[in-house]
């Protein structure tokens, strides 16, 4: 056509280096990879990530140590044994039986510390499921719809969100523990794990719904959004399609944060006698049992304590490890 | 780029229908206020009764400056914006109000490559992931997806092993290869293209445009192609629609538009064109204007260029001028056309994609009555 317009005689050709036939071309590396590559530079994270592990592991265990080291269970009493002449549990021993010494009413406490755990590791893993999968969901949805689904789920939101957290479990704890929770379907007891779980679930839905909303209001102005439109993708397609694993990396660096403070959230509420029932262990009634002993018997609530603290310290260190590793100037915390 | 002048006044179709026709569309956008039920206050009068018809294998241009409606246009054919008034037909089917269902198979043949070629992949995927959605779509078995995708890489000039990359290892360039490949993978008749060289560097912007120029004679495309670069509009276009405030100014074949513009505002376009030899570029005449385009929530009356036209008197004020249509298809919206002659102004025929709200004036009938005065002289102009 005509001349003097652009540069018309610029070739459609690639540069040379490009075009070189029969030359392998290594895959692209994906966010995630390289992501792994720096977090495998980072070595306190993978430590603390390790120390983690380390704990996991041994509550899991729990029953192997209660049968065939400590020979006894975790609400076994002996007063016999485990108490001294003043009537105060004896303190950390030699012995495999009451290695870290007894608890006022003569149970072992390290018996009682790893089945505590399991207790406190349940419920902290089922609570962050609950969170991430219905905080997902909720908030892919509310910031893609925008308009009226957006205003329910959002003030949906802030109506939890109102609520201070501690407060809002010790009352749906205190309640549903005399009831139990009749979901039509399915009923569960008043002393299931599971309630403590679903309450700490939802309460921290919220806090990562908005943030993931708030992501996903600025993703769908994008044009790749338009472009799937376009294409005839529909709203499904699009949300867990297009929109997730723009996400993804979000909810990743929100489970290590979610799951430190839901084992956080079940000790309090276990000390306060809203969370796991006695004589059940969890790292909280265990704090709760040994603070009447405290002066006499520190390690009762001492040693119970420490294991709370290293644990969420793992996840957090590991945690801070992974979010620098997949983004590092992002912010993304819990406020209360 | 292969229609024939002659071609110009006819159709493509034999029920009159071109490959798409766009009668009176209108684009308004609704501003509304009010806390819990919401007021409407006004209306952005995005595209405001724009009609045209695209023949097959043609490359239709559109320009304007920013915010004259040319990318509302463009999402609204694609029905990415619903169209508040008007038809949009593709092939003679209306699909101005289709649902996703019955849209299904024109998406088929309808395709857009974006302004933005960072923004418009979707970061987290592989390039062969976001060319296999489309070849899901048209229905490619799924062990024929990769060589597929391998060919479609090809057919723009990228290396096949591209397939398991991500959009951000790809330079500018190299990701508009990319949607365009996208938009090839349905094997579709009509690309609209949404100023898609404007993201990129002036080298690249010919590589590109090559590009789309070889796959259009290859592959029997049509293109809507939207920019406000003239240079480059010239260049892909058979013909060119200008739009100012969201009307159609002057409607003509490229060559045409750029030796006699009719609208002083197309004028007013071409001589924003830089020349790239300093002393040929003073020496021109220009026509210059000045000022920001009016607000789209309260356009002028009348003319919407009357406010910043150095032609514009009384009868711009107060009457919308028609589409006049001029000798070999050319339409310009103008009371005082340049560029003609008194011969061909009295030939002139109201063009039927004229606005429904443009008065029967004929251009120049102002000049027998002789009155003429300067916008702004007597009464203060708009705002």
């Amino acid at each position: 056509m005509s001349d003097g317009a652009v540069g018309t005689e610029f070739s459609t050709e690639m540069p040379e280096a490009l075009r070189a036939e029969g030359e392998e071309l290594p895959p692209g590396i994906g966010p995630y990879k390289l992501a792994w590559r720096r977090l495998r530079r980072n070595k306190v994270a993978l430590a603390f990530g390790g120390l983690f592990f380390v704990l996991v592991l041994m509550c899991v265990l729990a029953p192997v140590y209660a049968n065939d080291i400590a020979h006894t269970g975790p609400n076994d009493e002996n007063i016999a044994k485990a108490l001294n002449q003043y009537g105060l549990p004896i303190g950390p021993t030699w012995h495999a039986k009451f290695f870290l010494g007894a608890d006022g009413v003569g149970r072992d406490i390290a018996v009682r510390l790893l089945y505590g755990g399991r207790s406190s590791l349940e419920i902290g893993a089922e609570a962050t499921l609950i969170t991430m999968v219905f905080a997902t969901i909720l908030g892919i949805v509310a910031g893609y719809f925008r308009g009226p689904a957006d205003g329910f789920i959002s003030r949906a939101f802030e109506l939890i969100w109102a609520y201070p957290v501690y407060l809002l479990g010790i009352a749906l704890g205190v309640v549903l523990a005399i009831s139990g929770l009749d979901l039509g379907l399915f009923k569960i007891g008043g002393n299931s794990l599971l309630i403590t779980a679903i309450i700490i679930g939802v309460i921290y839905i919220p806090y990562v719904g908005k943030p993931i909303r708030g992501q996903v209001l600025g993703l769908r102005e994008r044009e790749f959004i338009d472009a799937a439109r376009q294409q005839g993708l529909g709203h499904l397609r699009i949300m867990f399609g297009e929109i997730l694993p723009n996400v993804a990396s979000t909810i990743i660096v929100f489970i290590p944060l979610v799951l430190a403070n839901a084992i956080l959230t079940e000790a309090g509420l276990s000390y306060v006698g809203a969370g796991v029932r006695p004589p059940n262990a969890s790292w909280g009634t265990m704090i709760s049992d040994g603070i009447h002993l405290l002066p006499a018997a520190v390690h009762t609530m001492l040693v119970p304590g420490i294991m709370l603290v290293l644990t969420v310290l793992g996840i957090n260190v590991f945690g801070d490890g992974v979010r620098d590793a997949l983004d590092p100037r992002a912010r993304i915390r819990i406020d209360h | 780029m292969t229609v024939e002048p002659q071609a110009e006044q006819g159709v493509s179709g034999a029920d009159g229908s071109g490959l798409l026709d766009v009668e009176h569309l209108r684009v308004l956008f609704p501003i509304k206020s009010g806390l819990v039920i919401d007021r409407q206050v006004g209306q952005v009068h995005a595209v405001d009764d724009v009609s045209f018809q695209l023949r097959e294998g043609e490359t239709l241009g559109v320009v304007g400056e920013s915010g004259c409606g040319k990318t509302t246009l463009i999402r609204a054919l694609v029905r990415l914006i619903d169209a508040t008034s008007g038809a949009i037909r593709f092939r003679g089917q209306d699909i101005t109000k289709a649902g996703r269902g019955q849209l299904e198979p024109i998406r088929r043949e309808m395709q857009m490559v974006f302004q933005d070629p960072q923004a418009s992949l979707n970061p987290r995927k592989r390039v062969g992931q976001i060319l296999a959605t489309p070849l899901r779509i048209r229905g490619v078995e799924k062990g024929k997806i990769e060589t597929e995708s391998r060919d479609l890489l090809e057919r723009v000039g990228l290396h096949p092993e591209h397939l398991n990359r991500f959009p951000h290892e790809f330079s500018g360039g190299q990701r508009q290869r990319i949607g365009i490949a996208r938009a090839l993978a349905v094997e579709p008749l009509l690309i609209l293209l949404d100023e898609p060289v404007s993201a990129l560097d002036v080298s690249i912007q010919a590589q590109v445009i090559n590009l789309l120029e070889g796959l259009q004679d290859d592959l029997h495309l049509s293109y809507i192609f939207v920019a406000h670069d003239l240079s480059v509009v010239r260049h892909v276009s058979d013909r060119i629609i200008v739009m100012y405030l969201g009307k159609v100014m002057e409607v003509s074949p490229s060559e045409e538009l750029y030796a006699k513009p009719i609208h002083p505002y197309t004028s007013a376009l071409l001589s924003a064109i830089p020349i790239p030899d300093p002393k040929e570029n003073r020496a021109r005449e220009r026509t210059v204007i000045t000022g920001e385009p009016p607000n789209p929530i309260n356009p002028p009356s009348g003319c919407r260029f009357h406010t910043r036209c150095p032609r514009a008197t009384e009868i711009c004020r107060r009457v919308e001028p028609q589409l006049s249509e001029y000798e070999g298809g050319h339409l310009a919206a103008c009371h005082h056309p340049q560029n003609v002659t008194a011969e061909e102004i009295a030939s002139v025929t109201r063009s039927p994609t004229t606005p429904i709200s443009a008065g029967d004036e004929l251009p120049g009938a102002e000049e027998a009555g002789s009155y003429r005065a300067p916008v702004g002289a007597d009464a203060p102009a708009d705002s």
